[in-house]
């Protein structure tokens, strides 16, 4: 483990007390401090938060300064007779206005940029962000787009079973994608617990509350993808859902959207399409290793107390009706939420036929499947 | 004043007893409602035996405690103890229903318009579509089934039907009270037992009737209002506020019957040194003001 | 009649009763004091052993040794048994021995309410811990407990949790309400407020802080509990309340709280710099000021742990300004030991050590605290490990260290017995190396982006961990050798004058070395 340490580490192991100073010719300086980001806006807060650190290091090294000085000069063996006095009013309305001062200073700036921040109009691009546990969802209100973004990490690589790769915990299957130079609000919410949006590149950091919507905008000039993490703790997998961006130019985005509303219409025309048995358990054992393993876990058996398993239950075993219900509508009041709108018709059957028949549940339950028509079927107006 | 020597018990085996019971109250109360519905749970009985427990120590506490004072243990300055420390009680009391009122305050002024498209947060109205904020709160935001939504509330129903309402008969009963238990106290100092007696009986009466409108008030609300605790918001200040202090209500009560008790059996009280009946009484004034506030606050406003 | 008085016999004797029955049914202050300060220590170490299981796992990307679920009950149950269990209950203990000796009082005010206030605490964190066995496991919603991950989508055991609550908050109403009629009531004649020794003013201010804010957290998880079992919607927007509502409430409490867990250690600092400075204490008025104004500011700050909730600007703008204010009185603070350092004539031994490591280590944190305070940088530094730096720094080099330094400082007083200096100087040097490994990087991987609260983490982040985790088992290990130091100074060692140190100053130091079981039957006379 330890050769993971660089050398340099392995001498600021021994000396990390006092690096504080001269850390940033040891290691990488954006590996200690905040990033710059890419937006006006981060690059002002970055800015902010350099200028306090170094009030507070001026600050420090006068105080401790002074401190040192007496602890040095006047201890008992140099100075055996104590002074005798103990108060000195000008001193004290000194050291009281002084610091004031100071933070009048700082705190001009910073409800500046506060009130930057919060000029929060209408974006050119509006995204609804919906934190679930544990994914993100991202619907693009102008485009009719509308898609989850889980974490591509595979759990093998979490449990140490093969090599992390470079963008370990920091990948998903489906960044957001956004132009450049555009300004981009997102609407943020959450359909469950609290999540928080966090873009460190863009110094946007928001809490998703169940209910609520927060807002938070930004103009990014420069493309790239860039990368950031839920931040309010969600449960179970709370490391485990991160945020990417990627940022594009124009074209590339409109060529985008115009992807992914294709896609789209490819989807709705699976449902159509006769499927096997085995096509649909296929099929819905990817849908069940990305979208209810977090709970449910991989041989179905759930973590007791808390989510029930699937294998052996009686729903999943021999009530086709109820099994398709709770999925299409959630069980109110629970961790199990509604995934009607994040699974097409075709995964949704598939999933639930794969529940269906996995784990021995064929040999134990009716073994009855469900087809996408039968969620078209649910879905439909009921008179 | 000469040094009197402050009264330090020994040792006493009362708070230990209390602090078992303690235990036993909150484990049970914690898996009486983690089994609610399981019918063949059984702790409701560690509740009861907590409740046993903690009732029997009290009273034995309390009565060492006025033992003590009869055989003259305790000072001038111990009094004072008890004094300050019936009134920082009170303090944190006031604290707990501030914490109440303050959600009411948030709720009101804060979420219920944010919810319904109102003020810097309204846009949370896109995830509930047709909602729109009042107070009384009478239809939820999800507008699903999850919610008994109320068809009538609390709130000052205009003054053609004041006389049936029942809030105003509530605090008519409870701002008299505060001032039958005043007069007892004076009569009290006037060393007039008789009077102390009746005017404290009075008090104890209303009180009673005070929970009984209360009873009736929330009858009304389950049967015929349909409104509950699961109403929603309205539902869930107006039942929490008014609960926790019908719940103070009875408590303050009981502590005047057990001055009634000790001073018509015993005869305990003396014209100048009455503290248990002082803190009783201070408690029941504490009482009447919240009740003014939520006379005023949940009702009125 | 007054044969059924169980203690009017108490002037025949003067010592201690024997066998289990004198904790169980002791109305001392001193006896509540040590039982205090044991709970507390024995809390510290289970509560260290969790932070030891998180650090453990934090060693190195991936999951190797507990599943996120567990790391996040270990998460919750380190900062409730900590805050809850191993802070306050020491600054509890405390000031039940010094309170009644610093003013010169034959006891607590109300001794068997005091005996009430502390069996409450084991039982209550007997409740706690045996989530740990329920099905579904224990709480792992943080600390900090929001809603509605504490009330939805909680397990089954968040019911005794929040009744483990209630009887911890009724346990800290009750002691608190001791400590300030004990101090209201119970000073010596001449004793006037201004008087007072400062152990004993932060102690008054902190227990109105508690009084105040305890039955708000009451309250909060009053109605986490019908939001989970009887169907209210205070947190729940769909029945027109609000999550943030929880937030409001709980850092209501959730602030002054941190203030509780500072202010006595302020007290316990001047006392020691003043002794070992051999000079009195520079600026005792504004010294009373200075908490009072913490105290009276710490109502009006909590927003600034919501930065991000999504709070109008104008909220936003108030609890920045209003937060940054603090540093103002706390500065006057730092300030005055310094200047009573000044000229002073001062030696080194263990409480001065931890106490001049208190003062410069609890202004880094203060520092980094001002820094959270800006509003716009805190959306960066929010819910990364540059909070957990900060709020270690306060409360490890901060509030332990000053718990420590009044140990050492006062055992001696206690016991009669001298503690072993040389082992007392490790144990200082020890800890206060190993403290900083393990936190002061954490200030860096929060920088660079690594949220609090993760079981696991990207790879950029390695390196400091890892250092931190080394550093984490370093500062446990120390804390064994602190036990061995007390245990030590129980069975003997030299015995100690009256007064134990060359300066020391206040009425304790009156009393002989230990000071018998019962002390100032007849209040000594100040002026
Ligand atoms: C003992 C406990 C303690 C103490 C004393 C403090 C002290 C302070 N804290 Fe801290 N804080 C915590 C415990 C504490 N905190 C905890 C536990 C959390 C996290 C809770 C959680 O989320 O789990 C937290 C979180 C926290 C946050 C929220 C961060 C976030 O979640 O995003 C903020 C933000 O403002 C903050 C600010 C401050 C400030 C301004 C002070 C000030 O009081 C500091 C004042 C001191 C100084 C400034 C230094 C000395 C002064 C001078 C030498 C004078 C001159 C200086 C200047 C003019 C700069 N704290
Ligand atoms: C006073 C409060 C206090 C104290 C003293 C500590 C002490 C320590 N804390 Fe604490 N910590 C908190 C309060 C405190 N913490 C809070 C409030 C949180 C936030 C929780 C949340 O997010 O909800 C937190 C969170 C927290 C985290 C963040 C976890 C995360 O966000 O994912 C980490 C990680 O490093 C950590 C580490 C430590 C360490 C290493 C110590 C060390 O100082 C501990 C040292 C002590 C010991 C190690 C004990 C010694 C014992 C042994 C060596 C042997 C044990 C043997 C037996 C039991 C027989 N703490
Ligand atoms: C965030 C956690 C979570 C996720 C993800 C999740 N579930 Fe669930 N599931 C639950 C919980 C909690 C319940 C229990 C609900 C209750 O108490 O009624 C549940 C209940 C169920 C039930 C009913 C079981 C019974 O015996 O009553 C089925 C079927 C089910 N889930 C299937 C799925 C499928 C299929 C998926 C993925 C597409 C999934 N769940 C994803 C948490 C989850
Ligand atoms: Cu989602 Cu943390
Ligand atoms: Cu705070």
């Amino acid at each position: 483990m330890l050769n993971r340490i660089s050398r340099s580490n392995k001498f600021s192991l021994i000396f990390t007390p006092f690096l504080f100073l001269t850390q940033p010719t040891l290691a990488a300086w954006y590996d200690i401090n905040m990033t710059k980001g890419v937006t006006t806006v981060s690059n002002e807060v970055f800015d902010l938060h350099m200028l306090i650190f170094w009030v507070c290091v001026v600050i420090g090294i006068v105080v401790f300064g002074v401190m040192f000085y007496s602890m040095f000069a006047h201890s008992k063996k140099r100075n055996p007779n104590s002074a005798t006095f103990h108060e000195n009013t000008k001193l004290e309305i000194v050291w009281t206005i002084v610091p004031f001062l100071i933070l009048v200073l700082m705190a001009i700036p910073a409800s500046n940029t506060l009130m930057n921040i919060y000029k929060d109009v209408e974006g050119d691009i509006n995204i609804q962000v919906v934190g679930y546990q544990w994914k993100w969802q991202y619907k693009y209100l102008e485009d009719d787009i509308d898609f989850f973004s889980n974490l591509k990490t595979d759990w093998d690589e979490i449990y140490n079973k093969t090599p992390k790769g470079e963008f370990y915990l920091q990948e998903v299957d489906e960044p957001v994608v956004i132009p450049v130079g555009k300004k981009v609000r997102f609407l943020i919410t959450a359909n469950d617990v609290i999540h928080s949006w966090w873009m460190p590149d863009f110094a946007i950091k928001q809490d998703a509350i169940p209910g609520f919507i927060n807002t938070a905008w930004t103009v990014v000039d420069k493309p790239g993808t860039y990368r950031g993490k839920c931040t309010e703790l969600c449960g179970k997998n709370h490391a485990f859902m991160p945020v990417v961006v990627r940022v594009v130019s124009d074209e590339d985005y409109k060529e985008w959207v115009s992807n992914k509303k294709a896609e789209a219409y490819r989807m709705s025309e699976l449902t159509e399409k006769n499927w096997t048995v085995e096509e649909l358990k296929t099929r819905g054992e990817g849908v069940y290793q990305k979208n209810c393993i977090a709970c449910h876990q991989t041989n179905g058996q759930g973590i007791p107390g808390i989510f029930p398993p699937l294998t052996g239950s009686d729903v999943v075993l021999n009530n086709k009706a109820k099994n398709i219900e709770i999925l299409m509508e959630g069980a109110q009041g629970t961790a199990m939420q509604s995934f009607a709108n994040q699974l097409s018709e075709v995964d949704m059957a598939a999933v639930i036929t794969y529940t269906r028949l996995a784990w021995g549940n064929a040999d134990d339950g009716n073994g009855e499947i469900v087809v996408p028509k039968d969620i078209v079927e649910y879905k439909k107006p009921k008179a | 004043m000469s040094y009197q020597k402050y009264y330090v018990p020994e040792s006493s085996r009362y708070p230990i007893f209390a602090a078992i019971a303690l235990f036993l109250l909150v484990t049970g109360a914690a898996s009486t409602i983690n089994d609610l519905g399981k019918p063949d749970s059984n702790s409701v009985y560690i509740l009861y035996s907590g409740f046993a427990v903690f009732a029997i120590t009290l009273f034995f506490w309390f009565r060492t405690v006025t033992k003590e004072h009869l055989v003259g243990l305790d000072s001038a300055q111990l009094k004072k103890s008890f004094v300050f420390g019936m009134a920082w009680f009170i303090f944190s009391e006031v604290m707990f229903f501030a914490a109440f009122f303050g959600a009411l305050f948030y709720v009101r002024n804060f979420a219920v318009p944010w919810l319904g498209g109102e003020g810097e947060k309204g846009l949370a109205n896109i995830l509930w579509e047709g909602f729109e904020a009042s107070w009384p709160v009478m239809s939820t935001p999800d507008l699903g089934s999850a919610f008994s939504l109320p068809e009538k509330n609390m709130s000052w129903p205009g003054w053609g039907h004041a006389m049936e309402w029942l809030p105003l008969w509530n605090t008519v009963v409870l701002l008299s009270s505060s001032v039958t238990v005043h007069f007892a106290h004076l009569a009290l100092k006037n060393n007039n037992k008789r009077v102390f007696n009746i005017w404290l009986g009075i008090t104890v009466g209303l009180a009673l009737t005070f929970v009984g409108l209360q009873v009736a008030e929330y009858y009304e609300a389950y049967a015929h209002y349909g409104l509950t605790l699961n109403s929603g918001i309205y539902g869930s200040t107006f039942f929490m506020l008014t609960g926790f202090h019908g719940f103070h209500v009875m408590m303050g009560g009981f502590m005047l019957s057990v001055m009634l008790c000790r001073s018509v059996f015993y005869n305990h009280f003396d014209p100048h040194d009455h503290f248990g009946f002082e803190a009783a009484s201070w408690y029941w004034h504490f009482v009447d003001v919240v009740w003014v506030m939520l006379f005023l606050f949940v009702y009125i406003l | 009649m007054s044969a059924v008085i169980e203690s009017h016999e108490q002037d025949h004797h003067h010592g201690p009763p024997k066998g289990i029955t004198r904790w169980l049914y002791t109305t001392n202050h001193k006896d509540i004091g040590t039982l205090y300060l044991w709970l507390s220590f024995a809390m510290f170490l289970i509560g260290g052993a969790m932070a030891l299981v998180i650090r453990a796992e934090l060693f190195a990307p991936g999951m190797q040794i507990v599943e996120p679920e567990f790391y996040n009950q270990m998460l919750t149950l380190h900062g409730l048994i900590m805050v809850f269990g191993a802070v306050m209950p020491a600054f509890v203990g405390l000031a039940n021995w010094q309170v009644p000796l610093q003013v010169g009082a034959p006891d607590m005010a109300l001794p068997r309410m005091n005996n009430l206030s502390f069996w409450i605490l084991p039982f209550a964190f007997i409740v706690l811990l045996s989530s740990l066995f329920m099905e579904g496991g224990a709480p792992n919603f943080g600390w900090t407990f929001y809603a509605p991950l504490s009330t939805t989508y909680a397990p089954p055991s968040v019911t005794f949790f929040i009744f483990s609550i209630h009887i911890m908050g009724a346990s800290s109403i009750m002691g608190s309400i001791n400590v300030i009629v004990t101090i209201m009531n119970m000073r010596a004649p001449g004793m006037t407020l201004m008087k007072m020794p400062l152990f004993v003013w932060s102690w008054l201010i902190t227990a109105y802080l508690l009084i105040a804010v305890m039955p708000v957290l009451a309250g909060a998880v009053t109605m986490m509990l019908m939001d989970i079992h009887f169907g209210t919607s205070f947190f729940n927007a769909a029945g027109g309340g609000d999550p943030v509502l929880f937030q409001h409430i709980f850092w209501f409490f959730g602030h002054p709280e941190v203030y509780i867990m500072i202010l006595p250690a302020f007290g316990i600092t001047s006392h020691i710099i003043e002794t070992f400075s051999r000079k009195q204490l520079f600026g005792y008025t504004s010294m009373v000021w200075a908490m009072t104004s913490i105290a009276i500011l710490s109502f009006v700050v909590w927003a600034h742990h919501m930065f991000t909730v999504g709070m109008p600007l104008a909220a936003e703008l108030f609890f920045m300004w209003a937060t940054m204010l603090i540093a103002v009185p706390t500065g006057v603070k730092v300030f005055n030991w310094i200047t009573t350092m000044f000229k002073g004539s001062i030696s080194y031994e263990t409480p001065m050590l931890f106490a001049i490591a208190f003062v410069v280590l609890f202004t880094i944190g203060g520092f980094s605290g001002l820094m959270l305070a800006i509003t716009p940088a805190d959306f960066q530094y929010h819910d990364t490990y540059f909070v957990v730096a900060h709020f270690h720094y306060v409360l490890v080099p901060g509030s332990i260290f000053a718990i420590m330094a009044g140990v050492y400082f006062w055992i001696p007083k206690w016991t009669g017995n001298m503690y072993d200096e040389r082992l007392g100087r490790l144990h200082f040097w020890l800890s206060f190396i190993s403290v900083n490994i393990t936190f002061f990087p954490q200030h860096w991987v929060g920088l660079a982006g690594m949220p609090r609260r993760y079981p696991d983490y990207a790879l950029q982040f390695a390196d400091w961990n890892m250092v931190s985790t080394v550093g984490a088992f370093m500062f446990g290990a120390s804390q064994i050798l602190f036990l061995f130091i007390v245990l030590k100074t129980l069975m003997g060692g030299k015995k100690a004058t009256a007064e134990v140190w060359e300066s020391s100053r206040g009425l304790e130091w009156t009393l002989e070395s230990p000071p018998p079981y019962h002390t100032f039957t007849t209040p000594p006379k100040v002026n």
